[in-house]
């Protein structure tokens, strides 16, 4: 589903990612791990072209991300391909990042009926469904300042899953909440990758990685220090780097 | 404390003397003004009034108000003030028309990511702010010394879109391209404080369900930042209704030219400026009170509860007030 090979990014002649291999079956759970810089987030904002990639290949669902193979050269797509080339991937933020003038059901609806073009009455019955699923079918009306913060990261779910993504990317969705609510938004997210989701979740809950994830990545500035099967990458880590991190956030 | 078996004590409120006399003061003030505004004092000519009382005629110097109120109601509706005030109307939602338009595009170019148009978008506020609005209005009435024709097209080439006879500008078409315009340069300001007030976040979020640039600007960008927007936009619309009396100086007969020139021919000058003066109050407080409620409206999931109508506001006021002077109900204190 994700291939990503030698992906070089830099922000200000400052190499964040240098050389990052990556791969993604559909249907698995991917969750990158590492300490904060080492450039988690940024793969992330990679895959999904919210930033720009300088070298290498990065792949979704056999696709050039941001580019088209034509010939011998590579044409940079438009505004308005990229557009829906991501609409088909899901992101949700550490912030949320919830339309702050629009209700619970509005957020869940605009993508809907501005980008994929539904109907008003299909987007509702699509936003109820969802908003259901992540547990706040009672929430539609309210507004994303009257909510909770696990209630709000829900609802981003939820915005993102309208969208009927093929993937689903995670910043550290659950960094920005308060303790005791962030076993209602893994639960969500559990719930998901067992329904198939093919998932990307850059996370520092350990045991969420080592309960759900298929494989788990290790980055440390820029480059993927080790790979593998949660079970055994978590419990018996080869490198020193993930030793010294592990026992930190364990 | 001794409490004699009782768990409930009088609690004794702070006593506030400082408030207390600026109350005073404030009071005197207020009545003093009441006060002159509805007095009468003796006409200037001296001329007598005399009647017969029990057979005996007595005489007194005639009193007019202090502040002219017959004579202002008199002019306060006559159809030259009228005339006027439409025009100053139609000055202000004109050169707002154009601020707001020409100013959010100027906005926009000012964050594009263009050098060339940031550059163009900053020079035009520069210009436009940086010269007295007095002096473009002066500016756009003497263009014909500048142009006889205002073509637009392209440079060089000899193609032409638009082309306008210089003599065709009347004084107010005049009045509201230096309005306008120059209403833009700040208006664009206003815009680009609202854009960057939103967080970057919101532009993400709606760039990774897909949005276009021009969608995600439209659709959440901008409805967000009309809550920032607004407030000095309504400053600026109550401000453009005062500046269009500006508009006189190049002969455009607004509300201001209009008593202007009533008082020029009769010399009523203090009755015609309370003319204006209230007519310019009365469209300040209706653009307030809508203002008002155009921020509520936008407002909208920024917070928790909504502010009150100015009517829930007066009740609660009103209600207030009686309570301080109702008696005291003994306030009661637990003690644990």
């Amino acid at each position: 589903m994700v291939e990503a090979r030698g992906v070089v990014k830099s922000y200000a002649g400052i190499e964040v990612l240098k050389g990052v291999d990556l791969t993604v079956t559909r249907g698995e759970v991917t969750c990158l791990i590492g300490p904060s810089g080492s450039g988690k987030s940024t793969l992330l904002r990679c895959i999904n072209h919210l930033e720009k990639h300088d070298a290498g290949e990065l792949r979704v669902d056999g696709a050039l991300v941001g580019y088209e193979a034509r010939g011998h050269k590579l044409h940079e797509l438009n505004d308005k391909q990229i557009c829906a080339e991501r609409a088909k991937i899901g992101m949700v933020f550490q912030r949320f990042n919830l339309f702050q003038h629009l209700t619970v059901l509005e957020n869940v609806t605009v993508g809907q009926v501005k980008v994929k073009g539904s109907s008003d009455e299909a987007a509702k019955a699509m936003a109820r469904k969802l908003l259901a699923r992540v547990g706040l079918d009672d929430k539609e009306k309210n507004y994303p300042s009257q909510l909770s913060g696990g209630q709000q990261q829900r609802v981003a779910i939820a915005r993102a899953l309208a969208m009927e993504p093929k993937l689903m990317l995670f910043d550290e969705p659950t960094s920005a909440l308060d303790p005791e609510l962030v076993g209602d938004v893994l639960e969500v997210m559990k719930d998901l990758a067992r329904s198939g989701m093919t998932m990307i979740v850059v996370t520092h809950e350990m045991n969420f990685a080592r309960e759900v994830a298929n494989t788990v990545y290790f980055l440390d500035s820029g480059v993927i220090e080790e790979s593998g099967d949660p079970r055994s990458v978590l419990v018996n880590p080869t490198s020193v780097r993930l030793q010294s991190f592990l026992s930190k956030v364990l | 404390m001794e409490t004699n078996g009782d768990t409930s004590v009088k609690v004794v409120p702070v006593r506030h003397y400082g408030r207390w006399a600026g109350t005073f003061v404030a009071l005197v003030v207020i009545a003093m003004v009441v006060h002159t505004m509805f007095s009468k004092v003796p006409v200037t000519s001296g001329r007598k009034i005399c009647y017969l009382a029990n057979g005996h005629k007595i005489c007194t110097v005639a009193l007019h108000w202090r502040f002219y109120w017959t004579e202002v109601g008199q002019y306060f509706t006559t159809s030259d003030v009228l005339h006027g005030l439409v025009i100053t109307l139609e000055l202000t939602v004109l050169a707002m028309v154009i601020g707001i338009g020409l100013g959010v595009v100027i906005a926009i170019m000012r964050l594009s990511h263009s050098r060339l148009m940031s550059t163009t978008a900053w020079t035009y506020t520069w210009f436009f702010r940086g010269t007295p609005v007095l002096v473009q209005l002066a500016f756009w009435f003497a263009i014909r010394d500048l142009y006889q024709n205002l073509t637009i097209g392209l440079p060089f080439l000899h193609v032409t879109f638009l082309n306008l006879n210089v003599n065709s500008i009347t004084p107010f078409i005049a009045a509201v391209l230096a309005l306008g315009t120059n209403e833009a340069a700040y208006f664009s300001e206003i815009t680009r404080a609202g854009l960057i007030a939103i967080d970057e976040g919101q532009t993400e979020a709606a760039t990774s369900i897909g949005m276009t640039r021009g969608q995600t600007l439209r659709l959440i960008i901008l409805p967000q930042a009309m809550r920032v927007i607004l407030p000095p936009t309504g400053n600026e619309v109550i401000s453009m209704l005062k500046t269009s009396s500006l508009a006189m100086t190049i002969g455009v007969v607004e509300l201001f030219g209009a008593t202007t020139n009533i008082s020029a021919a009769n010399f009523e000058t203090m009755p015609l400026l309370i003319v204006a003066s209230i007519w310019y109050l009365i469209v300040t407080t209706i653009l307030s009170i809508g203002q008002y409620y155009l921020e509520r409206h936008y407002a909208k999931g920024a917070l928790r509860t909504p502010p009150p109508t100015p009517l829930q506001r007066i009740r609660r006021d009103v209600r207030g007030i009686l309570a301080k002077f109702r008696l005291r109900p003994k306030q009661i204190a637990m003690i644990s």
